[in-house]
């Protein structure tokens, strides 16, 4: 199990950064990751595997009108 | 007719001239004129008033100016349809400059016919740069004339006329058309004319909006902005003025005069540069405009689909960007001011209308912004892109927000189902769910001032006492489903799931339009704003930040739908803070005044709360006038609990402390919203004290005397009820 933005969520074998957004439908583009605290540069999302028992903290940063 | 298609000959022969004021052209220093223009329309006055150094020291520009000289102009008696009401438009000393992309907004405030307090409007389009430019922060509107007039700023000579106007159209997509065409000397010409109008649906409801326009020259149409919210554009036709049309043919990078024109232009080429090359993966806003937001509002359940019951719809893709995009002209730079890079002032050229009074005419459509995407198509579950595009011109032309229009049709929609309508009470119309004949058909009869169209047009709040005294509605089930607080109707975002964007929605102080806060990422999805203080502390820095972009004639946009590559690895990555430096950075280069993020904070602190206080002095202001309708915040109906059972189970059980199994969804609904309003509450007292407020929602005299506003007369409007 997983912790995304503080929300339990479960993990596998060989998750993916981009499998996390994936799972949880996070479709919008201005995202800020980080695993552990540490930053995940956009363009590594497809690579960056999470260890299970990782805190995922997904920032979607503001848009709208 | 001549080749403009008009007879400008004939309109100029019928014009009849009321009053003419010459005035001395001179430079803008550093961003600002120092001077304001009088109109009073009723009796002819034109003049010319100086800014003392303490209204630009406590008011800096834009919204700031607007609403002193409102306040000046008003008293607590005063209706949105008295003629010492105003229409006031302004600029900021930021505003104008071409180099640093969204530095074009006018900023328009009035007392609004739906909410009778101050409403305020940040719209694109050239007037007021232009106005500027001419030789004025901002232009006061006053009086009411007894025929058409229109008001003309000739900044090339230094000249302001009013005449009246007989034979002009009033719909704004003609009227715009022919003051281009009247006032500009040839083609080139036209791009140095703009004006602003309303529309025959601004004139028969409550609703109306003011279209800004701006030439486009590879186009070769007017095309407008919206002023939408608050029915400016009701007190501009109440005024009988059909159009303010301003010329100002020697625009350049000097225009506006700025202190360190080096450093603007250096820092403008960076935003230029990061727009070019991360647009694509961000925000897509060059190719489609904020109507990329459909579709994320669908995956996160926040787009609003029949009168806000639900936050998605399966049909939403009908209506998504992609859809638009297939529809709008691309490779066109759309700027809606010179020098903005985002080019997000999308259109569809060449669109034939299927209805209406224009029926069969190809017209250039300009959007749709997501709001109206949101609040014509899926809110009352329209998802036909081309009914959304009609409805979409016919408001603006017409002068009909489209906001407004969306969510007074949307509950329409909701009493239709409930019994509340039917076609003997709607004129034949079967105003369901879905049926965009008919929504278009009651626009045209709220542009026409007809049947079930004039009832329409009142807005949600005078509808919900309507539909109760002449139809026996149930006024608490109508308090719950009509989405307005104040008299102003919602915008199109689903708060339902976010504590923090309800109070972004009903504690903003003209009424719920998301501008102030948009919050609900922050708190929905990242979690970020867990405890009412960390709510309260962002609903009081955002609604600052982004005041300040109405003092400056500024676009939001440019501020955070569009992030640098390295926004993620800074300290706080939602306030974009190298576009904040960017701010401090043009607001030296234009003004020569040094700035810090602190000071611009109590630049906008210093207005908002002047804000506050107004609206006091009017009549509202206080906390019971921040409590939104339940729908904005938890699940009214059966239907909307059970749609969502899983979700509103587990909060019952995890957050309530109830167990839902062997309640009924009756029960359960009740349960819900006895802890959520209390939430709001308690979310109301954490915001008011963040504020510098009592907990009633005014301001302490220290608050003010912090600010350096506790002048007598603001002292006096609070004092009672401290
Ligand atoms: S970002 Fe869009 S709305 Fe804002 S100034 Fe630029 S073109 Fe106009």
């Amino acid at each position: 199990m997983i912790t995304v933005n503080g929300s339990p969520h479960p993990w596998h074998d060989g998750m993916t950064v981009r499998k996390i957004l994936e799972e949880k439908r996070y479709t919008f583009p201005l995202l800020v990751v980080r695993i552990d605290g540490r930053l995940v540069p956009r363009s590594d999302y497809g690579e960056t595997t999470v260890p299970d028992g990782a805190d995922v903290d997904v920032m979607h940063l503001m848009s709208g009108g | 007719m001549t080749d403009t298609g008009f007879d400008v000959a004939g309109l100029k022969a019928s014009h009849r001239p009321v009053s003419e004021f010459r005035y001395e052209k001179r430079p803008v220093v550093a961003g600002y004129n120092d001077r304001t223009l009088y109109v009073n329309v009723g009796d002819g006055r034109i003049a010319e008033k100086p800014v003392s150094a303490d209204t630009r020291a406590k008011f800096t520009g834009g919204k700031g100016y607007g609403l002193k000289l409102l306040w000046d102009a008003v008293t607590p008696a005063t209706k949105w349809n008295d003629p010492e009401n105003e229409v006031n438009i302004a600029t900021g000393p930021v505003g104008g400059n071409t180099n640093y992309p969204g530095s074009g907004k006018s900023i328009v405030v009035s007392i609004s016919p739906t909410t009778g307090i101050p409403i305020d409007c940040n719209v694109g389009g050239y007037f007021g740069p232009f106005l500027k430019f001419s030789g004025f922060d901002a232009l006061e509107l006053q009086g009411r004339a007894e025929r058409d007039v229109i008001v003309y700023i000739d900044g090339d000579e230094g000249v302001v006329k009013i005449f009246e106007a007989p034979g002009e159209a009033v719909d704004s997509h003609v009227l715009a058309e022919q003051m281009v065409a009247m006032f500009a000397r040839d083609e080139n010409d036209r791009q140095h004319i703009s004006s602003v109008s309303a529309g025959s649906g601004a004139e028969n409801s409550l609703i109306g909006c003011l279209n800004f326009s701006f030439y486009d020259k590879r186009r070769k149409v007017a095309r407008l902005k919206q002023a939408g919210r608050g029915g400016i554009g009701t007190v501009f036709r109440d005024k009988k003025i059909k159009a303010v049309v301003v010329k100002y043919s020697s625009l350049d990078v000097t225009s506006n005069n700025p202190a360190d024109l080096a450093k603007l232009q250096e820092t403008g080429l960076k935003l230029h540069r990061e727009i070019i090359e991360l647009d694509d993966q961000q925000c897509r806003m060059r190719e489609i405009g904020t109507a990329h937001l459909t579709e994320i509002m669908n995956e996160y359940d926040l787009l609003p689909t029949c009168n806000y019951k639900f936050g998605s719809s399966p049909d939403a893709e009908g209506i998504n960007s992609h859809a638009f995009s297939a529809i709008v002209t691309h490779g066109l730079p759309d700027g809606c001011w010179y020098g903005c890079t985002m080019a997000c002032a999308k259109a569809a050229d060449g669109f034939e209308l299927a209805t209406g009074p224009y029926k069969g005419h190809k017209v250039t459509v300009d959007g749709p912004e997501y709001e109206t995407v949101a609040g014509c198509g899926a809110n009352i579950g329209v998802f036909d892109p081309r009914v959304v595009l009609e409805l979409n011109f016919y408001c603006d032309t017409y002068g009909i927000d489209t906001i407004s229009f969306g969510t007074s049709t949307a509950f329409i929609m909701e009493c239709w189902e409930n019994g509340i309508l039917d076609s003997d009470r709607t004129g034949g119309l079967e105003i369901t769910w879905g049926n965009g004949p008919a929504a278009l058909e009651l626009l045209h009869r709220i542009g026409r001032g007809e049947g079930f169209g004039l009832v329409a047009g009142l807005g949600v709040r005078r509808m919900k006492a309507y539909f109760a005294e002449h139809y026996g509605a149930d006024p608490k089930f109508l308090q719950d489903i009509g989405c307005e607080c104040k008299g102003l109707e919602y915008s199109q975002y689903v708060s339902k799931e976010s504590l923090a964007q309800q109070g972004g929605y009903s504690m903003a102080l003209k009424g719920p339009q998301h501008d102030e806060a948009w919050l609900i990422f922050m708190d929905m999805v990242n979690n970020r704003i867990p405890t009412f203080e960390d709510k309260a502390e962002a609903l009081y820095y955002f609604p600052m930040f982004r005041t300040w972009f109405g003092l400056q004639g500024l676009c939001k946009l440019p501020w955070n739908d569009i992030e640098p590559a390295d926004n993620a690895s800074t300290d706080e990555p939602a306030k974009v803070p190298e576009h904040v430096d960017n701010y401090l950075a043009i607001y030296k280069a234009v003004t020569g005044n040094d700035l810090d993020r602190e000071g611009l904070i109590r630049q906008s602190a210093r207005v908002y709360n002047f804000q506050k206080v107004f609206c006091i002095r009017m009549g509202k202001g206080r906390r019971i006038d921040d409590l939104p309708p339940y729908r904005m915040v938890g699940p009214v109906t059966v239907e909307e609990y059970e749609s969502r059972a899983d979700r509103y189970d587990k909060q019952l059980r995890e957050q309530v402390g109830v167990d839902p199994s062997g309640m009924d969804t009756p029960a359960k609904i009740a349960a819900l919203r006895a802890y959520r309003e209390d939430r709001y509450e308690k979310l109301q007292d954490a915001v008011y004290k963040r504020k510098g407020w009592t907990r009633e929602g005014i301001p302490t005299i220290e608050t003010l005397q912090d600010l350096g506003i506790d002048y007598p007369e603001v002292v006096e409007v609070v004092k009672p009820l401290l």
